[in-house]
């Protein structure tokens, strides 16, 4: 469970380009949730999620985790509980490193990196099933450089290496926005699988309004830094695709 | 054949620096400039604990710490007071001359009767083979301790680290604490090669490391044009054509001081 009490951020405050990207927001996101969460360019939406993850302190206010209180924790320390997707597919991937060595960072996310080789047969064995599940036939690559992959390739990639470890709350900021509609299609698809699976608790940022109407038990509407409207799972279903559109008319 | 055996030698006990830049500049993508203080330093260090009789394995060991707290400093500048990393490396880098100067208390020191490395096992009646077999036991060691861990799980979160830091936080990866661990491996590496060149050449001087990181880059960018020419991915290859770069350059000059070229062009 998310609880957000009272996040504010003001960026460059007390200067002239001071910009409140969030005004006192609260909110309490439960177990196994899956917001969605849609604004214009500007409206807090990514602040908020860099806030759940540590990327970004608020300047008031609580983030708790289940009780525990992590306002104060860095983004490298709240990796714990919290896995990302970013929106640039470069960003969750180490171009560098093969497959299979970032499958292995991943897998120790929230553990130590210790000085063993931790890749064996059998985890090799293991990373090969999870990404066959993907059907981009990238079971057989494993040795391959990351970045030699396609930005969707590499997206649907972040997303399975977010469940390699113990993951409680999964972050997606625009994990599609730089894909072509069928990469995009499976991004989304194996998101679902793996939320529904895993039952994680979900916030997703999306610009497309179908994928928002689409996916998800819940709808926040952001806008000037706060929290405009707020539909729960049956509202959600209820409400019709051209409604939405009318929020951003 | 001697003159380029030499050149050979010197590029072996050259190499353990090119290591410790192949990490700041290809791993971490750090331009890390301690390297003329830190080479100085290993080999201040050496000449003093020599002079006064220290055993050989100490005397390594305390070489390479003296090394990893010099590239610890720079690392700690860069990523504490958030300077940048080639001023921070040449922060550390001139305050190390002045340390240097000190530790030594003059401008030069002879070993000349000192017990060194390469006198350790005289397996042949020629100096120079005997040499480059210290040279090559140093380096076969160094680079398999570096390729070991590497590859462990803490080493490939050192290589992400340079290549793409918002993955390593977000996989719970403290970026600031690797990159200062990186620059310590680093400059112990580099205060190896002062170590070694230092009872190679019989003394060691203030100004020994005055450029020498230019050595270091040459290395490891011979090394990284043979990496990527021959499409080497295994990281442990990788340290060897590193090497192999830092020997190359050592020939390439021996070529051109053979040539008549006026070294002090």
């Amino acid at each position: 469970m998310i609880t957000l009490r009272n996040i504010q951020k003001t960026f460059n405050r007390g200067q002239a380009n001071e910009i409140s990207a969030l005004r006192s927001v609260d909110l309490t996101i439960k177990d196994a949730e899956f917001v969605v969460l849609v604004g214009a360019n500007g409206s807090g939406k990514t602040t908020l999620l860099n806030v759940i993850a540590g990327a970004i302190l608020p300047s008031e206010g609580r983030v708790i985790f289940d009780q525990e209180d992590v306002t104060l924790l860095p983004e490298h320390q709240r990796s714990r509980w919290v896995a990302r997707v970013f929106q640039n597919p470069l960003g969750g991937t180490a171009p560098d490193l093969s497959i299979l060595d970032n499958f292995r960072l991943a897998a120790l996310r929230t553990q130590k990196k210790g000085l063993r080789i931790g890749i064996n047969q059998a985890f090799k064995a293991k990373v090969k099933d999870r990404i066959a599940l993907l059907g981009l036939g990238l079971e057989n690559k494993l040795q391959q450089p990351i970045g030699s992959l396609s930005g969707g390739q590499r997206q649907a990639l972040t997303l399975l290496m977010c469940t390699m470890d113990q993951t409680d709350i999964l972050l997606l900021d625009e994990p599609t926005a730089a894909l072509d509609p069928k990469s995009a299609e499976i991004v989304m698809g194996t998101a679902e699988n793996l939320i529904k699976e895993l039952k994680l608790t979900t916030v997703l940022i999306t610009h497309n309004l179908q994928d928002a109407h689409r996916y998800g038990n819940r709808l926040i509407q952001m806008a000037e830094g706060q929290v405009i409207r707020d539909l729960n799972q049956a509202e959600k279903e209820n409400l019709k695709r051209e409604e939405m559109f009318a929020w951003f008319g | 054949m001697i003159f380029y055996l030499t050149a050979l030698v010197l590029g072996l006990c050259l190499s353990a620096m090119g290591l410790g830049i192949f990490i700041t500049m290809k791993i971490f993508r750090i331009p890390d400039i301690t390297t003329d203080g830190s080479y100085t330093l290993g080999a201040v260090v050496t000449a003093l604990l020599l002079a006064a009789g220290w055993p050989l394995p100490a005397i390594v060991v305390i070489t390479a710490l003296a090394g990893a707290a010099a590239g610890m400093i720079t690392g700690l500048v860069h990523t504490r007071l958030k300077i940048d990393a080639l001023l921070a490396g040449i922060l550390v880098m001139t305050g190390l001359y002045s340390v240097n100067l000190s530790l030594l208390g003059r401008s030069n020191l002879p070993l000349s009767d000192a017990n060194t490395v390469f006198t350790l096992f005289p397996l042949f009646s020629n100096p120079v083979l005997n040499e480059l077999i210290v040279g090559l036991f140093f380096l076969a060691i160094l680079a398999g301790m570096l390729a070991y861990v590497l590859r462990t799980d803490f080493g490939l979160a050192m290589r992400a680290t340079g290549n793409s830091e918002s993955m390593t936080r977000a996989l719970g990866i403290n970026n600031d604490r690797m990159k200062i661990i990186g620059l310590s491996i680093a400059n112990s590496l580099t205060a190896i090669s002062g170590f070694l060149v230092a009872q190679y050449q019989h003394f060691t001087d203030i100004n020994m490391g005055i450029g020498i990181v230019l050595v270091g880059l040459g290395s490891v960018l011979i090394g990284d044009a043979l990496i990527s020419w021959l499409g080497i991915r295994k990281i442990g290859w990788q340290l060897l054509f590193v090497a192999l770069g830092g020997i190359l350059f050592q020939l390439v000059l021996a070529v051109a001081l053979s040539l008549g070229i006026d070294p002090a062009l």
